[in-house]
C-alpha cells in the first residue's frame, strides 16, 4: 500500500479552531450554565438537574412558560405547513413554463425572500395598524374589529399571513424546479392516454415534486420552528404571551430576566428537538437520494 | 485545575471528557479498524458514528423522559440508555 501523506490534515485546522470558538465552547458553556444557578457578581451556585426538573414540570412557572410556548409553536408550524404546502404547490403549478414571463415571474416571486427579516417584520407591523395601515384601517373600514395589539386571534392572523406572505413563494420556486425536471414526454404519454388534469398532477406531477416538497417541508418546519424576529418585531409575544414562541420565551429567560440557568436547560431541550428533526431531515434526504441514484442505475 | 474560569464545574467536566473519549475511539477505531456501512432494522444505512449520535441523542430524550414522569434519580434512566445503545450498536 501507498504511505499516504497526512500533512493535508493541518490545512483543516484553522477551520476546526473557528468552530471550536463559535460552536462548540459555546454550546459546553450552555451545557455548564443549565446546571448551575447564576446571580450578579458573576457567582454561580450547583443546582444539578434542578432546572431541567422544572422545565419538565407542567405545574412549575418554567415548565408552563416551556410547554405553552412549545404547544404554540407546533400550533404555528403546523398552521404555517397546512396553508403554505399546498398554496406554493398550485402557484408553481400556475407558474408560466416559457416565454419572457418566466424570468419576471421568478425575480417577482423572489422578492419576499431576499426582504431582512426584521425588514418584514416592521413591513407588516405598520400595514396590519388599525390607524394607518392599509391592511388594518381597510378591515376595520368593512365593520370588523381588527386590533393585533390587544386582540390575540387578530395577533396570530398577522403573523400566518405575514408568514404565508414571505415564504411560500420558496415552497413554489422549489416545487417550480421540480417541474421543471419532468421530461415532455410524460406529458405527451398522458395526453395520449387522455389523461385529465387531476391525473397528471396525481401521478405525474406529485410523485416527481416529492422530494422537493420534503425539502420545503422540512425547511419550513424548522424555519418556523426557530422563528424569532418576524412575531418579536410585530407583536413582541403579546398580547400577553399569546404570540411567544419558545425563541421568544428563550431570550426573556435569559436576557429578560437573567436567568442563565433556566435559560441553559430550555435551550438544551429545545436543541435537542431541532437537533432531532435536523437527523431526520439529513436521513430522509440521504436515502432519497440513495433512492434516485439507483433508480436511474448509478450506483 | 483553576476551574473558576467560567463557571466550569467539574460534572461537566467529566460530561465533555466522556463525550471527547467517545469520539477519540471512535477515531481510533476509524484508523485501525476501517468499516463499510450497513443497513439494520430501520433500513438506513449507518456506520459506527452514526449509531453513537442515534444513540447519544436517544439518551438525552431517554433521560429527559424520565426525568419529567418518573423524577430525579436517574440511574435507572441511565441503565435503560445503556440497553438502548447496545441495541442501536447491535441492530441500527
Amino acid at each position: 500500500m501507498k504511505p499516504v501523506n497526512q500533512k493535508a490534515w493541518l490545512l483543516v485546522l484553522p477551520v476546526l479552531l473557528i468552530v471550536a470558538f463559535s460552536a462548540v465552547i459555546p454550546l459546553m458553556t450552555v451545557v455548564n450554565y443549565s446546571v448551575q444557578d447564576s446571580f450578579g457578581n458573576n457567582q454561580f451556585f450547583w443546582n444539578g438537574l434542578g432546572w431541567f426538573s422544572e422545565l419538565l414540570d407542567p405545574k412549575s412557572d418554567l415548565g408552563s412558560r416551556f410547554y405553552d410556548s412549545l404547544w404554540r409553536n407546533l400550533a404555528f408550524s403546523g398552521i404555517i405547513l397546512a396553508i403554505e404546502i399546498p398554496l406554493g404547490i398550485v402557484v408553481a403549478l400556475s407558474m408560466p413554463r416559457q416565454g419572457w414571463t418566466v424570468s419576471a415571474t421568478l425575480v417577482l416571486m423572489a422578492l419576499p425572500l431576499l426582504i431582512p427579516w426584521n425588514v418584514v417584520g416592521t413591513i407588516w407591523q405598520i400595514f396590519a395598524r388599525g390607524d394607518i395601515g392599509l391592511f388594518g384601517a381597510a378591515v376595520n373600514a368593512l365593520g370588523i374589529d381588527f386590533n393585533y395589539v390587544a386582540n390575540p386571534l387578530a395577533a396570530w392572523f398577522t403573523i400566518i399571513v405575514m408568514d404565508v406572505w414571505h415564504w411560500t413563494s420558496l415552497v413554489a420556486l422549489l416545487c417550480y424546479a421540480g417541474l421543471k425536471s419532468i421530461p415532455d414526454a410524460y406529458y405527451q404519454a398522458a395526453r395520449i392516454d387522455g389523461a385529465s388534469r387531476w391525473a397528471v398532477f396525481r401521478t405525474i406531477q406529485l410523485p416527481k415534486m416529492s422530494r422537493v416538497l420534503l425539502i420545503a417541508v422540512l425547511l419550513r418546519f424548522m424555519d418556523s420552528f426557530m422563528i424569532y424576529t418576524e412575531p418579536f418585531v410585530v407583536t413582541g409575544g403579546g398580547p400577553g404571551n399569546s404570540t411567544t414562541f419558545l425563541s421568544i420565551e428563550l431570550v426573556k429567560l435569559a436576557l429578560g430576566q437573567f436567568d442563565l440557568g433556566k435559560a441553559a436547560a430550555l435551550s438544551i431541550v429545545y436543541n435537542l428537538i431541532i437537533l432531532s428533526v435536523c437527523w431526520v431531515f439529513y436521513t430522509v434526504m440521504t436515502a432519497a437520494d440513495a433512492r434516485a441514484d439507483a433508480d436511474a442505475g448509478r450506483v | 485545575m483553576e476551574l473558576a474560569w467560567m463557571a466550569w464545574t467539574w460534572q461537566t467536566g467529566v460530561f465533555f471528557a466522556g463525550i471527547a473519549s467517545l469520539l477519540l475511539t471512535l477515531t481510533l477505531l476509524a484508523i485501525f479498524r476501517p468499516e463499510t456501512e450497513r443497513v439494520g432494522v430501520i433500513g438506513i444505512a449507518t456506520t459506527r458514528g452514526d449509531r453513537l449520535f442515534i444513540s447519544l441523542l436517544g439518551s438525552a430524550f431517554i433521560h429527559l423522559a424520565w426525568l419529567g414522569l418518573v423524577g430525579p434519580g436517574l440511574g435507572w434512566a441511565s441503565g435503560l440508555a445503556l440497553l438502548y445503545a447496545a441495541a442501536v450498536f447491535r441492530w441500527v
